[in-house]
């Protein structure tokens, strides 16, 4: 199985403060459903910037794509959902024009969009269940919609690597039910690989093939069905 | 003897219109960063560089288009390379402009009326040459934003995620800080250094009540902000007022206007829910 993500001897830590990660070694395959869980401040998150290159390893090589993570010429492949709670901007974005904004990359910054990438802003808006919803803005759907229309926003560029951080922070349990069963719709039709980072499993752990946890470095990496059950709490202090 | 038939008059409306657009269209992204007040920043600094060319014996306009864009761009790169705060970079460049362009205009003896007509405009004395100038370097920001329309606004949407998608991010949001230094030196002569900004601010602010996508918020502001260059103007020459200044309260008031009405209208939705 190609390797998409690849840490050898990773470790980070911020300008004068103590290590956040040490000692990381990671490989993510191809089509893989990952989930990278632990408690907060267990630097689950920061994991995930240094695999997406946003910060810089202080040791060890990340790779992407068999390419070192500062010079991966084909980021577009990657999705990214990051954690939020609002848009960046004050004026009212329509999903239509969210969506469209994770084209960009794909389409080229110079290009104007053809009827490719409008069919595929169009069926990423579609595949989420956002269909109707087009022409509304993003602020006025509820929390799990808004998710969803983030959700698209990375699928319109047809990712190879899907990038999810709390994408659940702050929605409700049904809603959390109705997007864990949506990601595992999307991981068996696009064969995606998937990483999903949360501080608690919640209804994305039925789904998994594989989680991942992280209090300072991976404490355990193997299937959820073998996690020991004290673990399945990750904002418990294990010893 | 119609409005139209005086020369100057028609050489202010060609100018304010071009200027009427593109302020708000290049507000529009500073507004959506949160960053309203930069083009006030830059009109100070402009002030610089308007009595540079004072001293120097050179174009004050060019003078001032040279220094605003340096200080726009400097704005950005102490924002995004030194992690120094957007209103801290602001304000550093901010008071060294308008210092400078006090010891300047003071070190050249031109604290004169032809001063005062580049800090509160002076549209009525606009020439055909400075009409040229305006046009070409508006048409050619316009052309720009609309080539770089969709990056800017996925980069406004959200910074990180166009970064991990391998957008330009740096070079775009420097482009973005030039255009606005280049807004602000074409700007100067309807609406003055003083009252630059609430140009590139006001009439986004009304359309982004009013609107219901990012594109009818940026069209409708480009649309407010050139009716009321042309209005303002109207008025200007039948109420003898100064131009800048009743362009800029138009303004003013259809962006409270707007908001007042959105409450209203909110207040409206929520009571019949």
């Amino acid at each position: 199985m190609p390797v998409v993500v690849s840490l050898s001897d990773v470790g980070f830590a911020y300008p004068g403060g103590p290590p956040v990660l040490r000692d990381v070694d990671l490989e993510i395959g191809r089509g893989e459903f990952v989930a990278v869980a632990g408690p907060n401040g267990g630097g689950k998150t920061t994991l995930l910037r240094v695999i997406l290159g946003l910060e810089r390893a202080t040791t060890g090589s990340v790779r992407l794509f068999g390419e070192p993570v500062r010079t991966v010429h084909e980021r577009y492949r990657i999705g990214y959902v990051p954690q939020r709670t609002e848009l960046g901007i004050d004026a009212p974005a329509t999903v239509a024009e969210v969506v469209a904004a994770g084209r960009v990359a794909r389409s080229g910054l110079l290009s104007r969009f053809d009827a490719g990438d409008r069919a595929a802003v169009a069926e990423a808006i579609e595949r989420v269940g956002l269909g109707g919803s087009a022409r509304t803005p993003v602020r006025r759907l509820s929390g799990g919609q808004q998710q969803r229309a983030y959700i698209a926003k990375a699928l319109a560029g047809a990712p190879e690597l899907l990038v999810l951080d709390e994408p659940t922070a702050g929605v409700d349990v049904d809603a959390q039910e109705s997007f864990a069963a949506l990601l595992q719709e999307l991981h068996a039709d696009l064969g995606a690989t998937i990483v999903y980072v949360s501080h608690e499993f919640g209804a994305i752990e039925r789904f998994v093939e594989r989680v991942v946890l992280v209090r300072g470095g991976i404490v355990y990496d193997g299937p959820p069905g073998a996690l020991p059950s004290t673990w399945h709490d990750p904002s418990h202090v294990h010893p | 003897m119609s409005i139209l038939d005086a020369d100057f008059m028609r050489l202010a409306f060609a100018t304010g219109a071009v200027v009427g657009v593109l302020a708000p269209a290049v507000g529009f992204f500073l507004v959506q960063r949160r960053m309203s007040l930069l083009g006030d920043g830059i009109g100070h600094t402009a002030f610089a560089g308007v009595a540079a060319g004072y001293l120097l014996g050179i174009s004050p306009v060019a003078a001032a288009l040279v220094a605003a864009v340096v200080a726009a761009v400097a704005v950005e790169w102490l924002r995004s390379r030194h992690g120094t705060a957007g209103d801290q970079a602001l304000a550093l460049i901010f008071y060294a402009g308008i210092a400078a362009g006090v010891v300047l205009i003071s070190a050249a003896g031109a604290l004169n009326a032809n001063v005062f007509a580049f800090l509160f405009g002076s549209i009525l004395t606009v020439t055909s040459s400075d009409l040229a100038l305006v046009a070409s370097l508006g048409a050619g920001s316009l052309a720009l934003l609309g080539l770089l329309y969709r990056g800017l606004v996925a980069v406004s949407l959200d910074p990180e995620g166009a970064r991990v998608n391998g957008l330009p991010v740096t070079s775009l949001n420097g482009v973005l800080a030039a255009l606005a230094g280049v807004t602000v030196a074409v700007s100067m002569r309807v609406v003055g250094i003083l009252l630059v900004a609430a140009l590139m601010v006001l009439p986004v602010i009304a359309a982004g009540r009013l609107a219901t996508s990012i594109r009818s918020t940026m069209v409708g502001a480009m649309g407010i902000g050139l009716a009321c260059v042309l209005a303002g103007l109207t008025i200007s020459y039948y109420a003898d007022l100064a131009p800048g200044g009743a362009i800029v309260l138009l303004a003013a008031g259809i962006a409270v206007l707007a908001v007042v009405g959105e409450l209203a209208l909110r207040g409206r939705s929520q009571g019949s829910a």
